[in-house]
Formats: structure tokens, C-alpha cells, sequence
């Protein structure tokens, strides 16, 4: 089925040239890092985690939202999603290939990484983080190619795969569940140290995934002779939109439990992220975009009259992966360290190279996702589905 | 200082030396993998390594003299640069120090007050919990180690450690031999030719100094501020009921940083 990939539209290819040359740039920019040092970042003692990990965390959620249409398809025989339950596979093995890089790129010694498996540590949560990414990738990779290659000869899929299928369910979930659990148990860092930690990074994978899913199948719809089709949209709106009024919610139950306990410690990060604390506020602005965006979301998707409206739904959707890709990457692990366990700011900001970075490592995934959904529009527009 | 530790120091220091530990510039010899194979020799059995500060008999100036001693002793770089520091043994205020636990009515002398900190060499380290390639882990004898050639660099064990205590190379201290503007702050640089200096991408911290204590010397900071003033820093094994930390701790109310954490910290300050 590769094949389909190397017949493309002139636009086709510019879009590929146009994300190769992001990579070489990262690229580039990666071989510096390597050679210097983390140095070369804005990371610091104080904020030891930075954009990278804050992208991984992100796009975790966006593998994981993948699950909302395999699972209403498989589970609840929800015909609609039969459509796009490929789409949503392979968006979770572009998101899951940009976590691996993103967590690649922030190591101090990448060429040690190899540690990982040769000394298995089942007490550190980045040992199960990564046995459930990679295994999520596998499991999304042999049943999204061989769903597709059946469906291209017009077979149905083999036995083997349905198992895979339904472990992929519950997987999606651990994912995000591992990832929270990264920052939930630590002592001394009040602001992940929440029970609720896992419920809102779901909540906002559920939002952020079926987002940029739907987003995708507009531009599907409009690049190519392949409809995802109207319900398939329509319900995609309604689950973007509960998720997110989830996530609000959740994060409101944070914002509750920090002052109406008056615990000092658990304010301080929020105080810090939303006002400023003790003089510095660089996220400040940051915050209230995610804000702002938050608010036109909910209006927009909690309207019927704007959710069903293709254009006003994609506006929302919009909004909604760059509120929650603030506030879930930057603002939750930013705000973790700041202020620091001595109760002091030292503040955080990317770097020019750190950026570039990951302009590259967002490049490779849409690359990967591009080339992927080629295959996948192709197989549907040569079956006439 | 002096006291009933000395005996045990012995007692560890011939293990050492029958472990091959005690011989010169060890950690440079051994090959990595065997480092690390030498390093989780148990230099003794059942023993609890602690530390007591009295800051009644600490003051700005001798805690300088102990970081001094340390930083030399593991050639700690002066990197100029906050974003880069990497300290093993430091000053912080009390309201830093123990953050929560101020208050405007606290006795005059902790006004602006230095506590000299460092790893705590925690009974129950979440450093150590999270480190997915067993880079850090606790010794038999208390020491939470660190191993910077097999460390990956994920800094997982500085988001989990509740008290600073651990730095990275986030870039690689040997060009303080080189950078024009580094190496009139690091005079001499590796100043102690018989501990290796490390690589960039890798976490360190404060190691109670278990290549002296494999000796049977005491650590660098304790026997630099004995040399000042009596007692003010003392060292020795919780494990034995007659040693002087025992003793001390005994006498004197103690404080620890963030005890409500569960983390066990085996650092006390005499207040
Ligand atoms: S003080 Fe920090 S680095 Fe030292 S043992 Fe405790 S948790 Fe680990
Ligand atoms: S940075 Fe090194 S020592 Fe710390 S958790 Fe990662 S591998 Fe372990």
C-alpha cells in the first residue's frame, strides 16, 4: 500500500518538501544540542522539565483521544465511526512517534538510552511510560495497517486483529494514565500531587484527540473524494464537547481545593500561572489565552446552533487544542516547578534552538500522519467508500 | 568528632581495602561497568549514616569554609551562570529552607539565618524510587548514590526530589578548562585529581562522601569545619546507640526539612 503514497497532487508534495525542510531545521538544531549540552535550552536546577516533556505530556492526550472512535465503533457497534476509525489510529501513531522524539530529544544522554531496557526498574513510572507508548504504537500500527489492507482487497480483517483491537481500548486509556501518574505521586510538588491528575489528563485527551481528529477529517473532506461523513462529524462535535466541559470542571475542582484549603503551597502555582507571584508572571499572559480560548470553545460548542455549523464547529475545535495545549503542556509542567521546593521562582522560557526543535519534532509527526493518511484517503477513494 | 565513630571508620576502611576500594584514584581506574559493580559494595552491614548540623555553632562564614572543602573535594564547577548551577552543599534561609514553616514572631537570630544544605540521604528516597535505570539508588549503609555513567539524563529524580538537592550537567564542566571566563573561577580545575570529574547530560549530587568514608575519613565538609570549630558538623552512624550523632541528637532538639513528606531525611539542624 505504500505505493499510494509516492502518487500525489503537486500540493501534496510542497506539503511534504515544506515539513522536510522544519525537520533539517530541527535537525540541525538537534545535532547542536547534542553536541552542547541541554545547556542550549532555557531549562534549568529549578525548572528541570521544560517544552519538550510539556509537548509529550500534550500529545499522549492526542494518542489517547484516538480511542473515542475505535471505541464507540468496536465496543458500541456505532457504524458512523467506521469511517474514520482509521484516521483516528494513525493520528495516534503520529502523536505516539512525536512523544517518543519529544522524550528523546530532552535527554541528557541518548545514547545511554538503551538503560531503560537493560536495567528494568518496575518502581519508576518512565520505565511503564514507555513499555505502554511503545506498545501502543505496535498495537496501532499492525491493526490500522492490516484493518486498511483488507479493506483494500475487500476482505474482511483477520481474527487476530479484533483481539488486538479490543486491548487497544482499554491501552489508550493506560497510556494517559501512566503519563499523569509521571507527575501525580511526587512529594514536595503540590500542584500534581492530585488524585484527580489522571481524570483531567483524560478529560483533555478526550477533548484535544476527537479535536484534531475532526479538524483532520474536514480537511480530508476537502482535499480529497473521501467523506468521513456528516454523522461521524456530528458525533465527534459532542464528544469534543463533553470532554472539554470535563476538563473545565476538573481543573475548577483544582482551583477549589488550593483556596478553599488555604494551603500555601498548593496555591502558589496557580497564583504564579494566573497573576504572578512574588513579581514574576512570565506564563501570565500565556494563561489567559488558554482562557480565553477555553471560553469561545464552550460557547461555541455548547451552542447547537454553532457546534453543528461546520465552520463555527472547527473554530471550536481550534480553540480547543490551543487552550488545553497551554495549560496541559506549559501551564501544568511549568507550573510544577514554579515556585520551586525552596519556595522561590526562577522562572522558565524556550530558546530559540529548543523551539526550532520542536517545530522539527511536530514536522516529523505531521510527515509521518501526512503520509499515512495518504495511504489511508487512497485505499478509500480507490474502494469507493 | 573525634570520638567512637573512629573505630568503625577503621573497621570500614580494611573492608575497603580488601574490596580494592581504598587504593588511589579508584573511580578513575575501574572501567564503568565495574564502577558501578564496586560502588554497591556494602561497606558495612545494618549501618545508618547521618548527619547533624548545629547551627548554633554554624555561621556564614564557616559554612563557606564547608562548601569549599566539598566542592573542591568532588571538583564542583563554578559555572557563573544560575541556570547552570551545579552545587553539592549550599547556603538557603530559613524561610527557604523550610518553607511553611516561618512565621513574623520567629526568635531573632533565624532573622536572614543560613542553613547549610544538602542531600538528605533520605530513609525512604523518592529519588530513588523514580530513576527508571537504577542511576541513583540506597546503599545497605544509608548512602543514596549516584551513578553518572549509566544516569540517562531524564532529570526525573530532580522533579521528585523534594529538596533541590540534585543538579545536572547541562553542559560539560570540563570546559571550565578552556572558557576564558571560566577558569579564573575554577583555579586548577579538576582539583582533585583523585575524583572524576563528570560528563555533561547527567545528574550529581551530594554522595556523604562514601569515597572517603570507604577510607575511613570522615566527610570532606566535617573534617574542614572541625578544624574551625569543634562540633558544629557531626557525622556518624544512627545504627550504633553509642555514637556521637546518637549522642547529639540525644541532647538537642532537632528539626528536619520537610519531614511530613515521609521522605525520612537523615540531615538534622540543632536549632
Ligand atoms: S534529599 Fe533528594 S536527592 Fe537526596 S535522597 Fe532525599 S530525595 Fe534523594
Ligand atoms: S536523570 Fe539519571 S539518575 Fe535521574 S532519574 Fe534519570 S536516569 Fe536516574
Amino acid at each position: 500500500m505504500l505505493d499510494t503514497a509516492l502518487k500525489g497532487t503537486q500540493r501534496y508534495w510542497g506539503w511534504l518538501i515544506f515539513l522536510l525542510v522544519l525537520m533539517g531545521i530541527g535537525l540541525g538544531c538537534y545535532l547542536y544540542q547534542f553536541q552542547e549540552g541541554l545547556r542550549v535550552t532555557g531549562m534549568s536546577r529549578d525548572v528541570s522539565w521544560g517544552f519538550y516533556i510539556a509537548q509529550f505530556t500534550y500529545l499522549v492526550g492526542v494518542a489517547a483521544g484516538g480511542v473515542m472512535v475505535v471505541l464507540p465503533y468496536y465496543l458500541h457497534d456505532y457504524k458512523a465511526f467506521g469511517r474514520i476509525t482509521i484516521l483516528g489510529e494513525f493520528l495516534a501513531i503520529a502523536a505516539v512517534v512525536m512523544c517518543l522524539l519529544f522524550i528523546f530529544v530532552d535527554l541528557g544522554n541518548p545514547v545511554r538510552i538503551m538503560n531503560v531496557i537493560m536495567y528494568p526498574t518496575p518502581n519508576s513510572i518512565l520505565f511503564w511510560d514507555m513499555i505502554v507508548l511503545n506498545g501502543y504504537l505496535l498495537l496501532n500500527v499492525l491493526i490500522g495497517w492490516n484493518v486498511l489492507s483488507a479493506e483494500r482487497k475487500g476482505i474482511h480483517y483477520p481474527g487476530w486483529v479484533k483481539t488486538l483491537i479490543y486491548i487497544s481500548i482499554p491501552w489508550a486509556f493506560s497510556i494517559h494514565t501512566v503519563t499523569a501518574f509521571l507527575y501525580a505521586g511526587l512529594p514536595g510538588r503540590h500542584f500534581w500531587l492530585t488524585a484527580i491528575m489522571a481524570a483531567r489528563f483524560l478529560a483533555s485527551a478526550f477533548a484535544a484527540g476527537p479535536a484534531l481528529l475532526l479538524l483532520l477529517c474536514l480537511i480530508v473532506r476537502r482535499v480529497s473524494r473521501f467523506d468521513p461523513g456528516e454523522k461521524a462529524v456530528r458525533t465527534l462535535g459532542g464528544i469534543v464537547t463533553y470532554a472539554f466541559i470535563l476538563n473545565i470542571f476538573f481543573l475548577l475542582l483544582e482551583v477549589f481545593t488550593a483556596f478553599y484549603s488555604q494551603i500555601p503551597g498548593h496555591m502558589h502555582s496557580f497564583v504564579y500561572l494566573f497573576a504572578g507571584y512574588e513579581g514574576f508572571g512570565k506564563l501570565v499572559p500565556w494563561m489567559w489565552t488558554s482562557v480565553g480560548f477555553a471560553i469561545l470553545a464552550l460557547i461555541l460548542l455548547i451552542v447547537p446552533g454553532t457546534r453543528r455549523k461546520d465552520d463555527t464547529l472547527a473554530v471550536g475545535c481550534a480553540a480547543v487544542i490551543i487552550s488545553s495545549w497551554i495549560d496541559k503542556g506549559m501551564g501544568l509542567v511549568i507550573g510544577g516547578f514554579v515556585p520551586n521546593t525552596f519556595d522561590r521562582v526562577f522562572e522558565y522560557w524556550p530558546t530559540t534552538p529548543e523551539i526550532l526543535i520542536t517545530i522539527g519534532v511536530w514536522a516529523t509527526g505531521f510527515f509521518v500522519l501526512t503520509v499515512l493518511y495518504k495511504i489511508a484517503v487512497s485505499v478509500k477513494e480507490e474502494v469507493g467508500a | 568528632m573525634k570520638g567512637i565513630d573512629r573505630r568503625e571508620f577503621l573497621k570500614i576502611g580494611g573492608m575497603a581495602a580488601i574490596a580494592g576500594l581504598g587504593g588511589k584514584a579508584a573511580f578513575e581506574i575501574l572501567a564503568p561497568g565495574k564502577l558501578e559493580a564496586a560502588q554497591q559494595i556494602p561497606l558495612t552491614k545494618g549501618k545508618h549514616w547521618a548527619m547533624v548540623v548545629d547551627t548554633t555553632k554554624m555561621d556564614d562564614a564557616l559554612m563557606d569554609v564547608c562548601i569549599e572543602a566539598c566542592h573542591k573535594e568532588h571538583n564542583v564547577p563554578n559555572l557563573g551562570n544560575p541556570k547552570e548551577e551545579i552545587k553539592w552543599i549550599w547556603k538557603e534561609t530559613y524561610e527557604h529552607a523550610f518553607p511553611g514553616q516561618e512565621h513574623e514572631y520567629i526568635g531573632e537570630r533565624f532573622h536572614g539565618m543560613n542553613f547549610l544544605l544538602m542531600c538528605n540521604h533520605c530513609t525512604n528516597p523518592p529519588c530513588v524510587r523514580v530513576c527508571p535505570t537504577q542511576s541513583t539508588w540506597k546503599r545497605e549503609d544509608g548512602v543514596v548514590m549516584m551513578d553518572m555513567h549509566r544516569c540517562i539524563g531524564c532529570r526525573f529524580c530532580m522533579a521528585a526530589c523534594p529538596y533541590g538537592a540534585r543538579s545536572f550537567n547541562w553542559g560539560d564542566p570540563q570546559r571550565v578548562r578552556t572558557d576564558e571566563k571560566l577558569m579564573p573561577m575554577n583555579p586548577g580545575f579538576p582539583r582533585n585529581k583523585d575524583y572524576p570529574t563528570r560528563s555533561k547530560g547527567v545528574v550529581e549530587k551530594c554522595n556523604f562522601c562514601a569515597e572517603r568514608l570507604a577510607k575511613g575519613d570522615q566527610p570532606a565538609c566535617v573534617e574542614a569545619a572541625a578544624k574551625v570549630r569543634k562540633g558544629a558538623l557531626v557525622f556518624g552512624d544512627l545504627a550504633d546507640p553509642h555514637s556521637e550523632v546518637r549522642k547529639v541528637l540525644k541532647e538537642n532538639y532537632t528539626i528536619r526539612r520537610k519531614p511530613e513528606l515521609g521522605t525520612g531525611p537523615n540531615l538534622f539542624f540543632i536549632v
